[in-house]
């Protein structure tokens, strides 16, 4: 294994949304040298791998941010940051406009104007809207890519940042990155549930499976504060393909119907959470499978839902065109995910200010990984990744980079040679697959999955924090043969962290606020007179301690 | 759901190896692109599109319901066309012209 030493003035953990595009802004603004690292490569890293087909966070003409601040504050019932929403909801409709200029197609009436989908998005062919942005930051002369290189640790001595730790996937190289300033871009956590289709196709998911909560975990270990990891995300998506539904439910209009075909979304409510609460209700009393009622569109708006699907979730294209069973003709079936924690949705991530700084001096999050803002969708991200980077301009002033201590290099190089079986330790009876399965067997059945209809308790919490714990411990003996499997261990271990977050926060909050979302059999009320707060966490000596905090509180 | 790489086609570029967002894909010994784990695709068809040679195949696992068909792209200037293979001969073709805008 080779060792590369680079020095960087802001170090960009992540090529996805929010990652390129605090880039090119941090690029463009300064003549700072700045490196992303990006575990693939990022012409089709991340969420937006196979595109999108609107912005779902857009100021439509005769709105304002305070209304998508608004509308975010309700859908979350009360609990994210208003002062996070607003400076987000400020920017959106500049990085639209710079998108556009970029190539993006956006859909415009004859006057020239956006045409809206509903009060907050437009329509776009977001089919190559990764590679557009991807491309704006390699044309950049200062920003430098390393792709295939995986962060797997952050160095923080005194609550600072000094840089971070890698692997090269395809180089066999042991990255020490010391930089000035760190932009935490990784996305969110999928893989920590057992998945919809836990077969052949367990990575047939809506959220990206390569986002395995690197961030989250790296911040946790070094005791940054994190929010609302209680608040999972479950979305509620087509049957099988788990391709998203708003392009049904918002582009022609179909409601959610029960199998006897009665409109149910009125009886629990309108809210993200609410609509997936719904289907599980109808699904329990007897009344399932519940669809999307799409019999009876025309065949132009059949046609164009074949297109549509095209550019953001080919599988559901590929399922109509060979099944035969398409929506004009037949209703379209629908299902709750697995739960996902995913900051551009809900509010779990990371405890920022309005500068998107962490807790940690120096330490930055955006996109997926910054909480307290839901509802961000791609548009948010890339105002999170300006205002992250704008901000870590800032901090830096005319500062070099840190340094990192030897001993830490050395221990960061001692860890990746045992799990590369180069110190002669026993190996495991287990493969990282194996304990990657139990992992989500485990939130599956005891952290509230699809299993238990996402419900859990006090003491089924309690059995799979235990069972994490055990995980933990049981995958300090796996062995990699190459650096792939190596990175496998890490994003393992990354999901473990994160699991056992996820269930403190569940078990903290004496309520159910979201459904499904956090579905509390001990508490299955809304409190609003003990529990509109924050429950944020931070691991101090191994234990992760509650911290309430007043929502609005300055 | 899954990919399959025609080897006989493949010209052993690496472009869909390096496209992958999961680092999915391999070249092996005889210079030939092969899909190293198939259980881990997403199903984003980033290699069924960089692939110049059309070498590639998407299509659905059968625990999700698939039933044997196969999807590839092909560039026709600002037309992408969307083909479906079904395994009784049957091709659909969709085209999607990319200077045009979803209309949902």
């Amino acid at each position: 294994m080779k060792t590369e030493r680079i020095k960087t003035d802001i170090l960009i953990i992540g090529g996805g949304t929010a990652g390129c595009y605090a880039a090119v802004t941090a690029a463009e603004d300064s003549d700072k040298r700045i490196l992303i690292c990006e575990k693939a490569h990022i012409k089709r890293s991340g969420c937006l791998a196979a595109g999108v087909n609107a912005l779902n966070a857009y100021i439509t003409e005769g709105r304002t941010p305070q209304d998508y601040a608004d509308y975010c504050m309700k859908d979350a019932a009360g609990i994210a940051r208003e002062d996070l929403l607003l400076t987000m909801s400020e920017r959106l409709n500049s990085v639209t406009e710079r998108l556009e200029k970029e190539g993006l197609v956006i859909l415009k009436d004859e006057n020239g104007r956006y045409v809206t989908r509903g009060n907050r998005n437009i329509k776009i062919n977001g089919e190559n809207i990764k590679p557009l942005l991807a491309g704006m930051a390699e044309r950049l002369p200062n920003v430098s890519i390393l792709n295939r290189v995986n962060i797997t640790d952050l160095d923080v001595t005194d609550d600072r940042v000094n840089g971070a730790f890698g692997i090269g996937i395809e180089n066999d190289t042991f990255y020490i990155i010391e930089a000035g300033a760190v932009l935490i871009a990784t996305g969110g956590a999928a893989g920590l549930y057992k998945p919809n289709n836990p077969g052949f196709s367990r990575h047939k998911m809506w959220y990206c499976p390569f986002n395995t909560g690197a961030g989250y975990a790296m911040g946790i270990r070094h005791g940054a504060e994190m929010t609302t990891f209680e608040m999972r995300f479950i979305a509620l998506r087509c049957k099988d393909t788990i391709a998203p539904t708003g392009t049904l439910a918002q582009g022609v209009g179909a409601k959610q119907v029960n199998s006897l075909g009665e409109v149910y979304e009125q009886k629990y409510g309108l809210t993200t959470s609410e609509r997936v609460y719904g289907t599980v209700a109808e699904n329990a009393a007897g009344r399932g499978p519940c669809f999307l009622r799409t019999k009876g569109i025309t065949p132009e708006q059949e046609q164009s839902l074949l297109k549509a699907y095209l550019n953001m979730a080919p599988s559901q294209t590929l399922h109509w065109v060979e099944s035969g069973e398409l929506p004009g003709e037949y209703n379209v079936e629908i299902e709750g995910t697995e739960p996902y924690i995913v900051g551009g949705h809900t509010a779990s991530g990371f405890w920022v200010d309005k500068d998107r700084a962490s807790t940690i001096k120096g330490l930055y999050a955006a996109g997926d990984a910054a909480g307290g803002a839901p509802q961000k969708y791609v548009t948010g991200a890339l105002a999170e990744g300006e205002i992250a980077a704008e901000s870590m301009l800032r901090y830096l002033g005319g500062s070099s980079p840190r340094s990192i201590a030897e001993e830490s290099i050395a221990s960061h190089e001692n860890e990746i040679s045992r799990f590369l079986g180069s110190s002669g330790n026993s190996e495991s009876p287990y493969t990282t697959e194996q304990l990657e399965e139990a992992m989500q067997t485990a939130m599956d059945s005891y952290a509230g999955g699809i299993k238990t209809n996402y419900r859990f308790s006090e003491n089924s919490l309690d059995i799979a924090d235990r069972r994490i714990a055990q995980l933990m411990t049981l995958s300090d003996s796996l062995r990699a043969g190459d650096m792939q499997e190596l990175m496998y261990i890490y994003e393992l271990r990354e999901r473990l962290t994160v699991c056992r977050t996820v269930t403190a926060h569940l078990k903290a909050r004496h309520e159910t606020r979201w459904h499904c979302f956090a579905e509390n059999s001990d508490y299955p009320e809304r409190d609003d007179e003990h529990w509109k707060v924050f429950v944020n966490s931070r691991l101090v000596n191994g234990k992760t301690e509650i911290i309430l905090r007043r929502v609005n509180a300055p | 759901m899954s990919i399959e790489i025609n080897k006989s086609r493949c010209v052993g570029c690496g472009k869909c190896r390096d496209v992958c967002p999961g680092t999915l894909i391999a070249l092996g010994s005889d210079r030939r692109a092969y899909i190293k784990y198939p259980r881990d695709c997403w199903g984003c068809t980033s290699c069924i599109k960089e692939c110049p040679v059309y070498a590639i195949r998407f299509f659905l696992g059968a625990d999700m319901g698939g039933t044997g068909g196969r999807l590839h792209t092909e560039r026709d200037g600002d037309i992408l066309r969307w083909i479906t293979e079904k395994p009784d001969g049957t091709v659909t073709e969709i085209d999607v012209d990319t200077r045009e805008s979803n209309k949902y």
